[in-house]
C-alpha cells in the first residue's frame, strides 16, 4: 500500500465528507452568502447611490465584505468536528494532519469562497462597474479568497471552543488578511484605467495563496493539536 | 567563568535574580531618560527655527516605535524558544513583554499624532508608517487578548506563542503591502533612512533614549514575570514559603 | 508492545499523577481504575499521543511515540467520551470515513458485516442523528469491529450501551485479546473483564 496514494485517497474522502455533511444542512452555505450581498447591498444605502462616487468604493467594500464572510464562516470550520469527536479521529490518522487540514480548508473553501466569486456580478450589477472590472473582482476574488480560507483556518484552530470565539477569531484573523486586502481591491480599482495594470496585483495575490498553502495547513495542525490537548 | 544559563530558565532561581536585577535596570533607565531628554532639549544645536521646537518629540517618538518592534521581535524569540524547549519561563517572559510592546507601540502612535497635528495639520494620516504601527498594534492586542481567553495556561501559552509566530512571518508581507499599494509603481520602493540624515547630536541624544527604553522594558518585563510566576507556581512549595516568610 | 515509563501528567496547576511506570504486552488487558478526575482520561489522551505529559516517555515497541508520528497512529484505536460519529451521515457513511481516518482499508460488504453484528442491521441507510444513544455508542464501537490495528484505548466505552450490547463488547474484547492485541480500558460499571492477563492499575491515591 503506498502512502501516496492513501494519503490522496484520505484528502478526497475528507473534501467529500465535508460537502456531504453541507449539502445534506444547506441553510449554513445560504448565510454566509446573504451575510455577503446584504453587506454589499448597505453601503449605497448610506453612502449614497451616485454612480461615480459608488464606482469608487466598489473594490474595498466587496472585499472587506469577502473578508468578514470568510471570517463569519471560519467559526464553523473545526468547531462541529471539535464537538462530536472527529477531530479527535483526524488527530489520530496515521496520515499528516496537514493533509487533511488541507482538504477541510479546500472543502470549506468550495463552500464558501467560490459561491462569493460566482456572485461578485451581483456587485457589479450594483456598482455599475463594466465588464472588464468585474471581471478582474472575479479573478482577483478566486485568487485571493483561498489565501483567507488558509489564513483564517490557523485563527480558526487556536480559538477552538473557546467561549466568545467569533470575535477573538476576528480579532486574530482581520489583521492578517490586510495584504490580500490591498492588492484585491487594488486590483479592481486599477482595472478602471488599464485592465494590463492588474497583472501585477493578481501575481502578488497568487503568490500569497503559494505561501499560504506552503504555510498555513502546517501551523494549523500545529494549533489544532495545541488546541485539543 | 562559565554560567550554567539553563539554572535559570527554572521560575523559581530565575525569580530572586530578576527581583535583584529590576532596580538597576529601573535607576539606569531613569538616569539614561534624564541625560537623553537633557540633551536632547538643551544641547542640540539650535538648527530648528522657533517654530520648529515641535521636532522635539521625536526623542520620545522614534525610540518607542524601534521599541514597538524590537519588542515584538523578543516576544516571538521567547515565544520560539518556548515552542521548541517547551520551557515554561520562556512562555512567561513572552507573554511579560506583549503589555510593554503595546504601551510602546500605542506611545508612537500618540505621539506621532501629535507630531502630525503640528507638522502637517492632521492627526492622522494615512502614511504607511502610521498604518503599520497600527497593525502593529492590532497584533499584540491579538496576541493578549488569545492569552487570556484561554483559562488552560499551557493551551494558552502555546496558542499564543503560534499565533505571535504566525504575525511574525506575515509582518513583512503586511508591512511591504502596506508601502507599496500599487505594485506598477514600487520598482523603486526604497524606505530612506532616517539615521543618517539627522545631525550627529540629535542622532545621539535618539540613542540614549532608546537605552533608556531598553532598560525600562526589561524592568517592567521583570516585574511582570515575577506576578506571574508567582501566580502560576501558586502550589510549589518554594512560593508558599517565600509568601509565608512575607506575611 | 507498550511502555510507559515515570510519567508525570498535570491539569493546570494540578498534578494528576506521578511517576507512572506500566507495560502492556500483546495479550494483556489493562484496566485503569480511580475516581473522578484520577487522571484516568489524560492518562489514556497521553497513551495516544493526543496529550504530552510533562515528564516521561511512552515507548511502542522501543521507540518514542514523539519519534513514531503518524506511523504510531495507524497501531492504536482511540474510542473517548465522543462518539465521533456525524449527525447528518448514515451509519454507514460515518463507518467508512472512519476507517479511512483509522488506516483501515474496508469495503462495504466488511462494514455492512460489522453493522449486522453490532446490531444494526436495517439502520445503515439513516442519518445517525435519529438514533438513540445507545444505538449511537454501537455505531462508534462498531470501528473496532474494522480495525486492525493492536493497540485498542477504551475510554469508558459501556456507558449508554443494553445489557446484549455490554456482552457483545465483551466478546469483541476477548476475541481481539484471543488474538493477542492490546487493550487499555476504564470503566465505572462493574463488568466482568475475563478476558486474557486482565491487569488492573489504580490511579490517585
Amino acid at each position: 500500500m503506498s502512502g501516496k496514494s492513501t494519503m490522496l485517497r484520505t484528502f478526497r474522502v475528507i473534501v467529500m465528507r465535508d460537502l456531504t455533511l453541507a449539502m445534506r444542512r444547506r441553510t449554513d452555505l445560504l448565510t454566509t452568502l446573504f451575510f455577503f450581498i446584504i453587506v454589499v447591498s448597505l453601503f449605497p444605502l448610506g453612502v449614497g447611490t451616485e454612480k461615480a462616487i459608488l464606482r469608487q468604493i466598489a473594490p474595498g467594500i466587496a472585499w472587506v465584505a469577502a473578508l468578514l464572510a470568510s471570517m463569519l464562516a471560519l467559526e464553523r470550520l473545526f468547531a462541529g468536528d471539535f464537538q462530536d469527536g472527529t477531530l479527535e479521529q483526524m488527530l489520530l490518522a496515521p496520515q499528516p494532519l496537514s493533509v487533511l487540514v488541507l482538504a477541510k480548508v479546500v472543502a470549506h473553501w468550495l463552500l464558501t469562497g467560490l459561491p462569493l466569486v460566482l456572485i461578485a456580478p451581483l456587485v457589479g450589477l450594483q456598482y455599475d462597474l463594466s465588464a472588464g472590472s468585474l471581471g478582474i473582482m472575479m479573478l482577483a476574488l478566486l485568487i485571493g479568497t483561498p489565501t483567507l480560507s488558509l489564513v483564517g483556518a490557523i485563527g480558526a484552530a487556536l480559538t477552538l471552543g473557546l467561549r466568545g470565539g467569533g470575535v477573538l477569531l476576528s480579532l486574530l484573523v482581520l489583521p492578517l488578511y490586510i495584504p490580500v486586502l490591498i492588492y484585491g481591491a487594488g486590483a479592481v480599482s486599477a482595472s478602471v484605467t488599464s485592465i494590463a495594470d492588474t497583472q501585477p496585483y493578481l501575481m502578488l495575490l497568487t503568490g500569497f495563496m503559494i505561501f499560504a498553502l506552503v504555510l498555513a495547513p502546517w501551523a494549523t495542525a500545529a494549533a489544532l493539536r495545541i488546541s485539543s490537548e | 567563568m562559565s554560567i550554567n544559563w539553563f539554572k535559570y530558565s527554572s521560575p523559581q532561581t530565575f525569580y530572586p535574580l530578576a527581583g535583584k536585577m529590576t532596580p538597576w535596570f529601573n535607576w539606569i533607565a531613569g538616569i539614561l531618560a534624564v541625560v537623553g531628554l537633557y540633551w536632547g532639549f538643551f544641547e542640540t544645536p539650535h538648527i530648528l527655527s522657533e517654530q520648529k521646537q515641535y521636532y522635539r518629540i521625536l526623542f520620545v517618538h522614534v525610540p518607542a516605535a524601534w521599541m514597538s518592534m524590537w519588542l515584538y521581535l523578543m516576544m516571538v524569540g521567547w515565544a520560539v524558544v518556548g515552542l521548541i524547549f517547551n520551557t515554561r519561563l520562556s512562555f512567561m517572559m513572552a507573554a511579560s513583554i506583549a503589555p510593554s510592546g503595546a504601551i510602546f507601540t500605542f506611545l508612537t502612535l500618540w505621539t506621532g499624532a501629535f507630531w502630525g497635528q503640528t507638522s502637517w495639520g492632521t492627526w492622522w494620516d494615512w502614511d504607511p508608517r502610521m498604518t503599520s504601527e497600527l497593525i502593529l498594534l492590532f497584533l499584540y492586542v491579538g496576541y493578549m487578548a488569545l492569552q487570556s481567553a484561554i483559562d488552560d495556561t499551557r493551551r494558552a501559552d502555546r496558542a499564543s506563542a503560534l499565533l505571535a509566530l504566525v504575525g511574525a512571518i506575515c509582518i513583512p508581507i503586511i508591512y511591504w503591502s502596506v508601502n507599496c499599494p500599487d505594485p506598477n509603481e514600487c520598482t523603486a520602493l526604497h524606505q530612506q533612512s532616517s539615521m543618517s540624515a539627522v545631525e550627529p547630536n540629535i542622532r545621539i541624544a535618539w540613542l540614549i533614549m532608546v537605552f533608556s527604553f531598553w532598560m525600562y522594558a526589561f524592568a517592567i518585563a521583570f516585574m511582570r514575570v515575577r506576578n506571574v510566576i508567582l501566580e502560576r507556581e501558586r502550589n510549589a512549595a518554594w512560593v508558599t514559603e517565600l509568601v509565608g516568610r512575607k506575611k | 508492545m507498550l511502555s510507559v515509563s515515570n510519567i508525570t501528567c498535570s491539569r493546570g496547576d494540578r498534578t494528576l499523577f506521578r511517576d507512572l511506570s506500566f507495560s502492556v504486552a500483546p495479550g494483556d488487558l489493562l484496566h485503569l481504575k480511580g475516581k473522578n478526575g484520577s487522571g484516568k482520561t489524560t492518562l489514556l489522551r497521553s497513551i495516544c499521543g493526543l496529550f504530552l505529559q510533562d515528564s516521561g516517555e511512552i515507548h511502542w515497541n522501543d521507540t518514542s511515540i514523539r519519534n513514531l508520528g503518524e506511523d504510531y497512529f495507524r497501531e492504536v484505536v482511540y474510542l473517548g467520551h465522543h462518539n465521533g460519529i456525524k449527525d447528518d451521515l448514515t451509519a454507514e457513511e460515518n463507518l467508512t470515513i472512519a476507517a479511512v481516518l483509522d488506516g483501515d482499508e474496508t469495503d462495504e460488504k466488511q462494514i455492512r458485516i460489522a453493522l449486522e453484528r453490532i446490531g444494526l442491521r436495517g439502520y445503515d441507510d439513516l442519518p445517525t442523528r435519529v438514533l438513540s444513544q445507545g444505538q449511537k455508542r454501537r455505531v462508534a464501537l462498531a470501528r473496532l469491529l474494522l480495525t486492525k490495528s493492536p493497540l485498542w484505548i477504551l475510554d469508558e466505552p459501556f456507558t449508554a450501551l443494553d445489557t446484549s450490547a455490554i456482552d457483545l463488547l465483551q466478546e469483541i474484547i476477548r476475541e481481539h485479546i484471543a488474538a493477542d492485541g492490546m487493550i487499555i480500558i476504564t470503566t465505572h460499571q462493574e463488568v466482568a473483564l475475563t478476558a486474557g492477563h486482565a491487569k488492573q492499575l489504580e490511579l490517585g491515591n
